[in-house]
Order: C-alpha cells, then sequence, then structure tokens
C-alpha cells in the first residue's frame, strides 16, 4: 500500500492542510488546493488530485474531519475541519519540522560556501 | 490506538464502498467544476478551461484508485476475490473436489476419531475426578508378576507415604438384581471410606462413606449408588436416601447418590453401586481379610502430591515394601508394590484396550497419510491440466505473487472443508467404540471419548501443508513457462515417457506400500482371529449352555442352595432336550475369577519363598463329562463325594507334571489351604480363562464338600439358549418366585466375549483398510487415467500403424502394475519390519506369515486391475482420426 517514496511529501502536504485549514477554518478540497498553491506562491508544481487521498489518510488519523454542506457558489461540497487532535499534531508536527529545516539549514550553509 | 481507528475506517470503508464511490465522484467533480469556472474566470473559452482543469488536476483514474487504496483493506479484497474464484475452480471440477475432500475428511475423521478415544479411555477416562492428573494405579507385585495389595499393607502404605495425597482401595465386586423374570448382573465396587474425597466427587443426594464404616466384618451395609441407577431402576426417586435394596442377600441403606456422569474408576464398565470396605466378605467370600496381610484383595489407586513424578513415589513405595518385607517375613516376602500412569492400568479395561488403540492410532496415521498422498496426486494430476489457464494467466501480466496466492488459496477451502468434515466424522464416531466392546446384559457400557481439537488442528495441518505444497506444483511450473512454446503448444506426451512423471509415481508408490502395510496387517489379526477360534479350549464349546442363579443374592442359605440345586437339576432331567446338567462355583471363560488355594503335597519339596498357589473349581457330579473334557485317569467327581465322604480332587495335566514329576497321582494325597484330599483322577488340560493363557495348574474339588454353594449351571444339550432360557425361566420361578436366571449362552459365546480386544482390533483395521484401498483405488485410477489422456496422440497413432485393442489395453495395465509392484516391494521390506510390533495381537501366526503377505499382494494386484482398467478400456476404443487431428 501507498509509496513509501513520497512520504517526505506526504509529511509536508499533511502539514499544510492541517496548517490551512487551522488558519481558514472549515474549507473545501479546492479551496485547500488553492490556498497551497497561493501560499507556496505557485512554486510548488503538485497535482491537485493527490491532495485527497492525503484528506483521506488525516481523517483516518483523526486530525481532521469532514462534512458536507453548500459552497459558495451553493453547490453541494465536503468541508473538511481540523480537529483537537489536529492542532496537536500541528503543532508537534510544525516545531519538529522547524528543527530539521534550522539543522539542515546549518549543514547546507558551509557545503555551499566551500564549493 | 490510531492504528485501531485507521483499520475501523478502512473496514466501513469496506463495507460501503458503494456509497464512498460515489461520495468520491462527487466531491472530485466539485472539485474540476470550480476549478473550470475560476479557469473561465481567467477568461479561457470552454474546451481549454476544462483540458486546463484536468492537467492541473492530475491522473484522475490513478487519483480514484489510491484513494480506494487509502480507503478499504486491498489485501481483503483481493483474497475474497481468490476465495471466490477458488470456489468456481472447485465448482467446476466437482469430481476432483469431491474426492480430494472426501480423502482428506476420512483421513482426518479417521485420525481424530482414534485419538478421541485414546485421549478419553486411556488418557482422561475419568471426567468427573478433579485431580486426574495426579492419579495413578497401583497393584502388589511378586516373583510371578503383578498381584492384588492387603488391607493391613495399604494402612502402612498410607502412614509412610509423604509424596501422596491419598490411597484408594477398590474391588470389583458385581451383584445380581432381578428384572422382571430374568436376572441381571450389576456391577458395583468394593471401595475404601475416602474414595469419593480422595477422588473430589461429592453426591447429589445424602452422603458418601465415614472412615468408621472401613471395618468390622460385612458391620456397614450401606451403599452409595450411581445417577444411572437411581434415575433406572429407582426412577429418580427423591426420597431414596435411608431406603434399602439387597446387595448379594444383605439389606444395604442406600446413603448416596453419585452425581451424573460418574461411572467409577473402572476403564469399560459404568458402575452402579458402591459398598465400604468392611463389606468386602460379602461380595467377595472366603473371610474377612481387613486384618490379615496375607490376604491381598487391592487394585487401587494413589494421588500423588502436586509436582511428585510417578518414579518419586515408586521408589518410595518400593523402599517401604522392602521394610515391610523385613517386618513381616511370612507375608511379605519377595513382594512390593508398584504404579503405574492411568492409560497403563493393568487390571481394567485400559490394560485390555491399549494394544488395540496404539494399533488403531498408527493406522489411522498411515490412512491419513494415504489420504494426503492421494490429494497431492489428484492436484498434480490437475496442475497439469491447468497448466494452459496458468500460461494464460501469466501472458496477460498476472503476477506470480498473485498466482501463488490465487492457488494456495484453493488448497485452503479444501483443506478447511476436509477438516469441517473431518469434525463431523470423529464426532459420529465417538460412541462408535462401544459397538466394539462386548455386549453383556445389565453391565453398562462406559467408553468415554472426548473431542480432542489439538488432534484435529494437527491432522487438519498436515492436510493443508499437503494441499498447498501439491497445489503450488502448477504455479512453480508456470514460472518456468517459456509462454511463447506453452501458447502454441500443448504437450504431446508418450504413455510412460518419463519427464515429470516420476512425482506422480512416488505419490502411487507411497499409497501401493502403506496400502500393503495395511492389509498384510489386516491378514495378521484375521488369521490370528481364526487361529483363536480353532483353538482346543479343552472343552466343548459348542452343546453347552451355560447360566447362572444367584441365590446368595435372594437371601440363600448354605442348605437352601444346595434344596434349591437338587430340585432344580431334576426338574430339568424329566426335561426334553437337556442331557445332563451340573452345577459349578465358577463357570469356564467368566469374568469372575476362579477360587486359588495354596497347596502342599507328599514328595514335593517347594522351593525356599515359593508359597505354591494353584487355582481350582469346585463342582458338582460329572461336571467333567458335562463340560466335555476328557479324564486321562481315574474317575470323575460323582454324587458319593458329598459332604460326609472322604474329600476328593481331580487335578489337571500340568499339574502332575509340576508337582508330581508325569507320575499318575491317582491314591496320593493333596492338601488345599491345610486340608488333605485323596486325588481320585486326572483330566486333561484346558483354557480355563483366556485363550492366550499357556497351560497352568488346576484342580477340580466336589461341590459338596466346598463351603460355597456353586451358583453356576452348564447344560449339555442339542436346543439353543434362546429355548431353554423360557423353559428355565418358568422351572426356577416355580421352585422360588423370587428367583430368576441370568443370561443363557453357549460356552462358544463366553469364550468369544473374551476374546473380544483381537476381534475389535480386526474391526478396527478392516474398516481403515477398507479406506486405504479405496484412496489408493482412487489415486491410481487418477494417475492412470491422466496417463493416457496425455499419451492419446500416441496410443491413436499405434491404432493407426495397426495396434490391437488388447495390445494397448496391455500397455497401459503393465503400466500401472509396473507400479504396483514396486509398492508392493517397498511395503513389503516396511511390513516385515513392522509387523513384529503387533506383538501380543498375533496368536500362533508369524509376523511374517507368506500368507497373508501373499493375500495382501493379490489384493492390491486385484485393485490396480480395477483402477486401470477403465482409462485403458477409454484408450483402447480411441477413435485415431479423431485423436490425431485434435492434437
Amino acid at each position: 500500500m501507498g509509496n513509501e517514496k513520497s512520504d517526505v511529501l506526504h509529511g509536508s502536504l499533511a502539514l499544510m492542510v492541517l496548517r490551512t485549514l487551522d488558519t481558514l477554518g472549515s474549507q473545501h478540497g479546492w479551496g485547500i488546493a488553492r490556498r497551497i498553491e497561493q501560499t507556496s506562491g505557485d512554486a510548488l508544481a503538485l497535482n491537485q488530485g493527490t491532495l485527497y487521498p492525503a484528506l483521506l489518510r488525516l481523517e483516518q488519523m483523526g486530525w481532521i474531519t469532514s462534512k458536507w454542506g453548500a459552497s459558495e457558489n451553493n453547490r453541494r461540497a465536503k468541508f473538511y475541519a481540523i480537529t483537537r487532535a489536529g492542532k496537536k499534531q500541528l503543532a508537534a508536527e510544525a516545531e519538529n519540522w522547524e528543527r530539521i529545516a534550522d539543522i539542515l539549514g546549518r549543514f547546507l550553509r558551509p557545503t555551499s560556501e566551500s564549493s | 490506538m490510531t492504528w485501531l481507528r485507521v483499520l475501523w475506517g478502512r473496514l466501513s470503508g469496506l463495507l460501503r464502498a458503494g456509497s464512498l464511490e460515489r461520495d468520491l465522484d462527487e466531491e472530485l467533480n466539485f472539485h474540476l467544476q470550480m476549478e473550470i469556472a475560476e479557469n473561465l474566470r481567467k477568461g479561457m473559452n470552454p474546451p481549454e478551461a476544462r483540458l486546463a482543469a484536468l492537467r492541473r488536476f492530475g491522473g484522475l483514474s490513478q487519483i480514484k484508485e489510491t484513494y480506494r487504496e487509502t480507503r478499504g483493506l486491498p489485501m481483503f479484497e483481493t483474497v475474497w476475490r481468490d476465495v471466490c474464484y477458488g470456489f468456481r475452480m472447485l465448482g467446476r471440477n466437482p469430481g476432483f473436489s469431491f474426492l480430494a475432500i472426501l480423502c482428506l475428511t476420512l483421513g482426518i475423521g479417521a485420525t481424530t476419531a482414534v485419538s478421541n478415544w485414546i485421549e478419553g479411555i486411556l488418557l482422561r477416562p475419568f471426567p468427573l475426578v478433579t485431580h486426574q492428573d495426579r492419579m495413578v494405579a497401583l497393584t502388589g507385585v511378586d516373583r510371578n508378576g503383578r498381584g492384588d495389595v492387603s488391607w493391613p499393607d495399604l494402612q502402612d502404605l498410607r502412614r509412610n507415604a509423604t509424596l501422596v495425597d491419598a490411597f484408594i482401595a477398590e474391588h470389583i465386586g458385581g451383584t445380581t438384581l432381578n428384572i422382571g423374570d430374568r436376572a441381571e448382573r450389576a456391577a458395583g465396587s468394593v471401595v475404601s471410606s475416602n474414595y469419593f474425597d480422595a477422588l473430589g466427587i461429592h453426591p447429589i443426594l445424602g452422603r458418601t462413606f465415614e472412615p468408621s464404616e472401613d471395618t468390622g466384618r460385612n458391620a456397614h451395609p450401606v451403599t452409595v449408588i450411581s445417577y444411572q441407577a437411581w434415575k433406572d431402576r429407582y426412577k429418580g426417586d427423591p426420597a431414596i436416601i435411608g431406603k434399602t435394596q439387597r446387595l448379594n442377600g444383605v439389606q444395604h441403606t442406600i446413603i448416596g447418590v453419585m452425581p451424573e456422569g460418574f461411572f467409577g474408576t473402572f476403564v469399560g464398565y459404568g458402575f452402579q453401586f458402591w459398598v465400604p470396605a468392611s463389606m468386602e466378605d460379602n461380595f467377595e467370600g472366603g473371610g474377612y481379610k481387613l486384618e490379615d496381610r496375607g490376604a491381598r484383595w487391592i487394585e487401587g489407586f494413589a494421588l500423588l502430591k502436586p509436582g511428585v513424578t510417578i518414579e518419586q513415589a515408586r521408589a518410595e513405595l518400593s523402599a517401604i515394601g522392602k521394610r515391610l518385607e523385613a517386618a513381616y517375613p511370612d507375608t511379605n516376602r519377595g513382594r512390593g508394590f508398584q504404579l503405574y500412569p492411568l492409560w497403563q492400568t493393568p487390571f481394567n479395561g485400559a490394560g485390555t484396550l491399549l494394544p488395540t488403540l496404539r494399533i488403531s492410532l498408527v493406522v489411522a496415521c498411515l490412512v491419513l497419510l494415504i489420504a494426503c498422498a492421494n490429494v497431492g496426486n489428484l492436484l498434480m494430476v490437475r496442475s497439469f491440466s491447468r497448466r494452459h489457464e496458468m500460461t494464460v494467466r501469466i501472458s496477460v501480466g498476472a503476477g506470480r505473487m498473485r498466482l501463488l496466492r490465487q492457488l494456495l488459496t484453493e488448497g485452503l477451502i479444501l483443506s478447511i472443508a476436509a477438516a469441517a468434515g473431518g469434525l463431523v466424522l470423529a464426532y459420529w464416531c465417538r460412541d462408535l467404540i462401544k459397538l466394539l466392546f462386548p455386549a453383556s446384559p445389565g453391565i453398562m457400557i462406559n467408553l468415554p471419548a472426548e473431542m480432542d481439537l489439538r488432534v484435529l488442528a494437527l491432522s487438519a495441518g498436515v492436510c493443508l501443508i499437503t494441499t498447498v505444497l501439491f497445489g503450488l506444483v502448477p504455479a512453480m511450473q508456470a514460472s518456468k513457462i517459456d509462454l511463447a512454446a506453452a501458447l502454441k503448444s500443448e504437450s504431446g506426451g508418450v504413455v510412460g515417457g518419463r519427464g515429470k512423471t516420476w512425482i506422480r509415481s512416488s505419490l502411487v508408490l507411497v499409497q501401493v506400500s502403506l496400502s500393503f502395510l495395511l492389509l498384510v496387517g489386516m491378514g495378521l489379526l484375521l488369521k490370528s482371529l481364526r487361529a483363536m477360534q480353532e483353538t482346543d479350549v479343552g472343552f466343548s464349546t459348542d452343546g453347552v449352555l451355560s447360566t447362572f442363579v444367584d441365590m446368595v443374592a435372594a437371601g440363600y442359605d448354605g442348605a437352601r442352595i444346595r434344596n434349591f440345586q437338587d430340585q432344580l437339576l431334576s426338574r430339568l432331567q424329566g426335561f426334553g432336550g437337556i442331557e445332563s446338567a451340573v452345577w459349578s462355583r465358577a463357570t469356564p471363560f467368566s469374568y469372575r475369577s476362579y477360587p486359588s488355594a495354596s497347596i502342599a503335597m507328599d514328595g514335593y519339596v517347594a522351593e525356599p519363598g515359593e508359597q505354591p498357589v494353584v487355582d481350582y473349581n469346585e463342582v458338582g457330579p460329572g461336571y467333567l463329562a458335562v463340560l466335555g473334557i476328557p479324564l486321562l485317569s481315574g474317575r470323575d467327581i460323582a454324587i458319593a463325594d458329598n459332604e460326609t465322604a472322604m474329600p476328593v480332587a481331580v487335578v489337571n495335566q500340568t499339574m502332575v507334571r509340576r508337582f508330581w514329576r508325569g507320575q499318575d497321582p491317582v491314591g496320593a494325597r493333596l492338601q488345599v489351604k491345610g486340608r488333605w484330599l485323596r486325588v481320585i483322577g486326572v483330566a486333561k488340560d484346558a483354557r480355563y480363562s483366556s485363550l492366550l493363557e499357556t497351560a497352568k495348574p488346576f484342580f477340580y474339588t466336589p461341590l459338596r464338600q466346598g463351603p460355597m454353594g456353586g451358583q453356576y449351571l452348564q447344560m449339555r444339550t442339542r436346543l439353543g439358549p434362546e429355548k431353554i432360557a423360557t423353559a428355565l425361566a418358568r422351572e426356577v420361578k416355580a421352585i422360588d418366585s423370587n428367583l430368576a436366571p441370568g443370561e443363557v449362552i453357549t460356552l462358544r459365546e463366553q469364550v468369544d466375549r473374551m476374546s473380544w480386544s483381537q476381534r475389535a482390533a480386526v474391526d478396527l483395521l478392516a474398516i481403515f483398510c477398507g479406506m486405504a484401498l479405496l484412496l489408493a483405488g482412487i489415486g491410481l485410477y487418477g494417475v492412470m487415467s491422466y496417463a493416457v489422456s496425455q499419451g492419446t496422440r500416441e496410443l491413436a497413432l499405434r491404432i493407426a500403424l495397426g495396434a490391437s485393442a488388447p495390445h494397448l489395453l496391455r500397455i497401459v495395465i503393465s503400466q500401472g502394475l509396473g507400479l504396483t509392484l514396486a509398492g508392493v516391494g517397498i511395503g513389503a521390506a516396511v511390513a516385515v519390519g513392522l509387523t513384529r510390533l503387533m506383538g501380543n495381537l498375533l496368536y500362533r501366526v508369524s509376523p511374517r506369515d507368506p500368507q497373508s503377505f501373499g493375500a495382501a499382494f493379490l489384493v492390491m494386484v486385484i485393485a490396480t486391475l480395477w483402477a486401470c482398467f477403465l482409462p485403458a478400456w477409454r484408450a483402447a476404443r480411441t477413435d485415431p482420426v479423431r485423436a490425431l487431428r485434435e492434437s
């Protein structure tokens, strides 16, 4: 099951989704996709579709919930919202991510200088 | 806990797959619509907008598939698909599936059934007893082997053994209960007062025995009855406690009722009542034995303390035995004690059944092996015909793992179905073994068989491994297949060609040799049975009927007994059809043992420590003539040998050989229990209680000169037992309506009942051999028909070139016979080594008896011919043109 290769991407995508839902509140898939694209400044060339299995996985973990509702143009859409467990996970993951970024940053700087 | 929630999410996803699929469509559709709307807003035309949205989204169906995999349990879904497909494949080939499941069911069922018997009869025979695992059997030993234990010795064991929680004494003693105008024996037991407490059995009504009830000659006529007796005989009377029942002539007060399912501690029979040790004399006679260290009558059990091994307890008991030998040399010299695990208990049905059950287990395992070989064979044969299917599936892209899993699933289905069948079969066979026990009216047979699921699991496991192993062959072959070549031409093999046939051939070899082994075993047992039936028992078995009238149970004393005996004899003389009749204390080959006595005679000096003890019988006038025992010298017991005449005895040949060095002892003196008798005759040796016994010394004394009246009646007649039984019941009733005769049977029947364990072994083996033959036949048939179908083209060519049908028949059959011969060769080699293990089940038959081997060989050949004929016949009728065109 699943492609282990893109676990890092999955992890970061999950973090992005959680962060998005934490800031925007309840949101449908397309909204989440748009927001991620905008925030990343369209630098993330991600197929929008990959978002949906990720959403399902997050829901199975209990970090987000989903509910059918009406969209801004009055169509039936599935809305996702972050749960309390999701917020806790977000905090933990964000801290983790920052630490890794920090460490990696320190590693990469000297090498780039020497080359 | 998260994984649990994930699993739950996935499981529910699996169950609601339909509606979730619609949800997914709707959600993704919404996304695309939003994106298209956005693109339109950016100024694209509709087709452009749509295309851009789709491109942005990525592969729609890939996303959906990933989503589905995340949602459900893909593993489970494929397994489910495999199961469905497996069932379809098995259903498409119902003949194969039926045969395979039948074979495995027989194998599993047989093994499980036999193991259940062993578990229930030998290993855990007393289900209600609290600590069966700590229970061991206790007997005495002397230099001749096993003996019983005396009451004073048992008390010393109780006082001195530190490793044993409790010793219980037991002695089988029956009584006669009248049922209408027939009398029936009811099995009961004389036990020490701690019996029920030590076993941990509590009465459902009343109480059990108290310690004070152990002693005092016939001082405590109280009895505890079984649940069965309470229900059947006393109609479940709730106020039964305090009522009385006459047992062996003495009114006993019923003090307790045992719970349902407790049958006593004698494997094979269910007891109906128990009395305390103080009543021993009333059931056995021969005087009050509880203060006599030399009187050994107890067959006991010991309950070891937790954690004590039987070896430790044996060591302690033998040390106590040594001390007793030193303290009481007169009675205990050369004697000791022995402990046995329950399954080796020498004094009850366990000992008799042990060899039969052991052989049954071996045989059942062989049947299981044959079944496995058979199914392996069938699967292999089928695998060749499925090679095409496998090739096609691989060529359209099926993964090898996927194929393997598919085949494994099919094997699994077969095994599970067979295990279920085997379970049902074993459950049905639970009570089958009771049918092998000799029926005797009034004596309840109790052979508990417990369902042993561990054995079921084991045999099902063996089947599973087999089916899976052989089921995988097609997959293994498929992995080696050169796709193009395999698809182009299906094999056009040659009959008898080598190639891959060696696996199948070796499986057939296994079957044939195992079946041959079983057949030889059965042949040997049948021959022993015949030899036993033809054994000269030394008396006439036909034309002599035996029965008993229990006068003691009805409260008769010596004088009344004699009076009744005379009256009945004179009435029988006036009765057409009965040539002669005689009373005796014991009857040959009955369950009750003969009395025995210590003897001495002039001119014979016993070795130090040897105390010759010989069995004897007290008989009425003309006993030897009625039974047809030839008299070699002197005269038979006569009417004149009564209370007032000189005490006399007739001795047998072995006694003459042993004690008078072969010289005719007529006129010599013989001392029996301190009393001198005159030897008046020598009788030919006979068998006294068992066909297997070796010649033993034995003598006869006149009934009238003994202490007790005999209760057994022997009649020489040409009429059948039924006619005599009715007339006898009428005559007995006419004299005293309180009396009734017991079962009337021929001596032949009596002898047969005592050799039932051999017959039971033959019956069981016959069943198993039948199964094995059937299975081997199926296996041979399968292989031969496959070989023929593969060689159709060659056969057709031969026909086209002018070969005749008989010639073709010969080719096919000779191939089958070749396999059989090889299998028989292997089987014979194994049989020569193994049949020796049948030891005591064989009687006057060599374990290498050529006749049995020859017969087994013949049966195997016939079975082979039968299995090969159909395929061969089909081959001979092949239409050459069609066969050649088709291939």
